[in-house]
């Protein structure tokens, strides 16, 4: 017989669970115990928040679930912002709290919180194991819920006397849950429509977003643009899907997207929308669109159907198949002079450009020699402000990954999720982009950073205010209000408590030299760079 | 679109919280519940939830489709009024203080077939078992007297003919689920 922390660490085991993040605490001591006597390997956070985003950034990277547990009561709710973004993010995790005595639930005792009730607006699915003997089965189950389908956390909450429970395990071999059967082949009728529509367009349009990459279809993504001559945008979460200067990528869509690629959104006569959403950061008039084009939207989650835009032809299922089936149909677009005339607009967007001597830097200009600068294949963790819009536009995509969290914008997402990119692939650079802000969001993480030895640079744009409210509230308030960031710290002095090194430059004269000089470092290390509190995600 | 009145059927499990994770779905989204009604089915493990609300037909069918995301859903149908027998029982205590009221609600209620199940010096008390318009009406002219106390069980609803909510199971395969057909 072993106890239920036991059964839960070989359970996790057995779906391949390699590295878990969390933060211990009194109900949770048990599992903590158990996992102490495994090979798997344990990081702990500063705050829970940080074990959801680490477990995040972890998950993008290893394409299955990453792991995170935490204690009761006030462990567990900390840590539902990182449950939320990963839900938002459609990013598959498995997310552990310890939980009071089974017997005394409902009575209020000490750290005790209805974690699985508060968490269920943005939980796939959430369990509340009352006796050892399931979780075995809750745990596989939860493994399969979290990366099939539409991937999302789910969330296991195991009261401490269950955790204690001694048993005899017994492992099932699958999973047959009756309330759950996502599909995964697109409908072939529906298919042939969308080959038929795609050889009958002109202007035929490919809008991609993270669903692509939560399916691992980057290669049919390729294959179908240019096999049937259809130019691509992306959402935020889909940037990255195509390298920036691939000839049919246009850029981002939306608010915040290149003139190119909303210009293409306006004409298409043949909009298809694949793993996206679309909500409304990306269209802003989803109904003036759907209603003068023809819009196919291909999705694994039959709910997304329907919900921003209306569509002619969906197709449910599994991104990489359905893209698969249809380019085993061998659509081709006459689309020439409409790609010619998109490329040429492409071609004449301005290019971020130095303005030495201003005595600031200019972000545009910074994202530009960063993504020029980094790896073919960097992994660019981006956090959420004025930086996120900057990096998005500007920062140029090879083959790496731009991690960003598109849908909930949390702020200090970056480094947590940077540092669980970095345990997923550690040969692969790893950046972080960020506000100081937002850095002032997970800079107790510095702590892992260095106890991780993690070599990840931080890039700071540092302009001492809260940067995209203090650009929202000029343009749309009465000015700016609550967004000084006054009292910040010396963050070099900072840094340096940590023992990380870092540099700190006012000038576009000086960006190139600083980041060849962080790139040539080993370990961790952060750039701050001055920028005028009056730049704007519009201006360069 | 139009707004009008539709009636949802689910399947569950019949497991602990699965009333509240439906009814929680519905004020996520943002929707009213006009009439809930809930019990089990021939087969114990499953519960039987009918749920009336308002809504234009895309927002009824976005609806389904987040019902049928929750695990514990085995399915959800959205019955017409047309295709679908739907009932009500309503409980109504109705003032009645003289011999002469009392025959006259005694009237009403035998013209609607509808039945008295308590009575004391000063009241009656009506079952009434019907579709919502009958319950309506009859509780209309009973307002005359004094409507006391009212409570409804709320609709439920069964198909017409040999069509049942186990066609649309998401276990039974190409169904709207994932027949990608708007």
């Amino acid at each position: 017989m072993i106890n239920g922390a036991q059964v839960l660490m070989e359970s996790l085991k057995r779906e391949g669970v390699e590295r878990i993040f969390g933060y211990a605490g009194a109900t949770i001591c048990p599992a903590v115990d158990a996992l102490a006597a495994t090979d798997i390997a344990y990081t702990l956070v500063r705050t829970e928040q940080n074990a959801g985003h680490m477990a995040s950034g972890y998950a993008r990277m290893m394409g299955r679930p990453g792991v995170c547990m935490v204690t009761s009561g006030p462990g567990a709710t900390n840590l539902i912002t990182g449950i939320a973004t990963a839900y938002m993010d459609s990013i598959p995790m498995v997310a552990i709290t310890g939980q009071v005595q089974s017997y005394l639930l409902g009575r209020d005792i000490f750290q005790e919180v209805d974690i699985t009730g508060a968490c269920a607006p943005f939980t796939k699915h959430s369990y509340l194991v009352k006796d050892a003997n399931d979780i075995p089965r809750v745990v596989k189950e939860a493994f399969h819920i979290a990366s099939t389908g539409r991937q999302g956390p789910v969330l296991i909450d195991i009261p401490i006397d269950i955790q204690q429970q001694m048993i005899d395990p017994v492992y099932p071999d699958s999973v047959d849950i009756r309330g759950y059967k996502p599909s995964v082949k697109g409908n072939d009728v529906q298919i042939k429509r969308v080959a038929e529509a795609i050889s009958a367009a002109q202007k035929p349009l490919l809008c991609v977003g993270g669903g692509l990459f939560s399916a691992h279809a980057q290669a049919e993504l390729v294959a179908l643009c240019e096999g049937a001559r259809i130019p691509v945008v992306t959402t935020m979460m889909g940037l990255g899907l195509l390298p920036t200067d691939h000839p049919l990528n246009l850029g981002m869509i939306g608010a915040f997207g290149t003139p190119t690629a909303n210009r293409a959104l306006n004409t298409t006569d043949l909009l298809i929308i694949a793993g996206a959403r679309a909500a409304d950061r990306a269209v802003t008039s989803p109904k003036e669109i759907a209603s003068r084009t023809k819009t196919v939207h291909l999705d694994v989650d039959p709910a997304e159907i329907g919900k921003n835009f209306s569509t002619t032809v969906p197709v449910v299922g599994d991104v990489k198949v359905i893209l698969g089936q249809l380019i085993s149909h061998r659509p081709r677009a006459q689309s020439d002079a409409w790609i010619a005339d998109l490329q040429a607009r492409r071609q004449a967007e301005p290019r971020p450009a130095a303005a030495p001597g201003a005595g600031s830097v200019t972000p545009s200009y910074l994202m530009h020699a960063l993504g020029e600068k980094l790896g073919d294949d960097a992994c660019v963790c981006v956090d959420v402000g004025q930086n996120q819009i900057w990096a998005a536009k500007h920062l140029p995509m090879k083959h790496g990954r731009f991690l960003t969290t598109g849908g909930l914008g949390t702020m200090g997402y970056s480094l947590p999720a940077a540092l669980g990119v970095k345990a997923a692939v550690p040969d692969r650079q790893v950046a972080v982009v960020c506000g100081d802000g937002s850095f002032q969001m997970f800079e107790n993480e510095l702590a892992t950073l260095k106890a991780m030895d993690a070599d990840v640079k931080l890039v700071m744009v540092h302009n001492g205010v809260l940067g995209l409210v203090h650009q929202i509230q000029f343009s749309s308030y009465s000015g700016p209000f609550g967004v000084d960031l006054t009292g910040s710290p010396d963050f070099e002095a900072l840094a340096a408590a940590y023992g990380i090194p870092s540099a700190r430059i006012a000038d576009d004269g000086q960006v190139d030299a600083a980041i060849d000089a962080m790139l040539t470092q080993s370990g961790p290390y952060l750039l701050i760079c001055d920028v005028d509190p009056m730049a704007t995600t519009s201006s360069t | 679109m139009e707004s009008k009145e539709h009636t949802l059927s689910i399947l569950v499990e019949n497991t602990p919280g699965v009333l509240s994770q439906v009814s929680r779905l519905f004020s996520r989204k943002g929707y009213n519940i006009d009439s809930i009604a809930s019990g089990a089915t021939e087969d114990p493990k499953v519960t039987r939830i009918t749920i009336v609300m308002n809504g234009d037909d895309a927002t009824i069918e976005q609806l389904a489709a987040q019902l049928r995301k929750l695990l514990c859903v085995i399915s959800v149908k959205v019955l017409s009024t047309e295709d679908a027998v739907q009932r009500e029982l309503v409980l109504v205590k109705v003032k009645a203080e003289t011999k002469d009221k009392r025959d006259e609600v005694l009237q009403i209620v035998s013209v609607f077939r509808a039945s008295v199940v308590d009575i004391s010096r000063e009241t009656l008390t009506i079952s009434i078992l019907g579709d919502e318009n009958k319950a309506g009406a009859l509780m209309d002219l009973l307002a005359d007297f004094g409507l006391m106390e009212v409570v409804r069980t709320g609709i439920i609803a069964i198909e017409r003919g040999v069509r049942t909510i186990y066609e649309d199971t998401k276990e039974s395969g190409e169904f709207n689920y994932g027949k990608n057909v708007l």
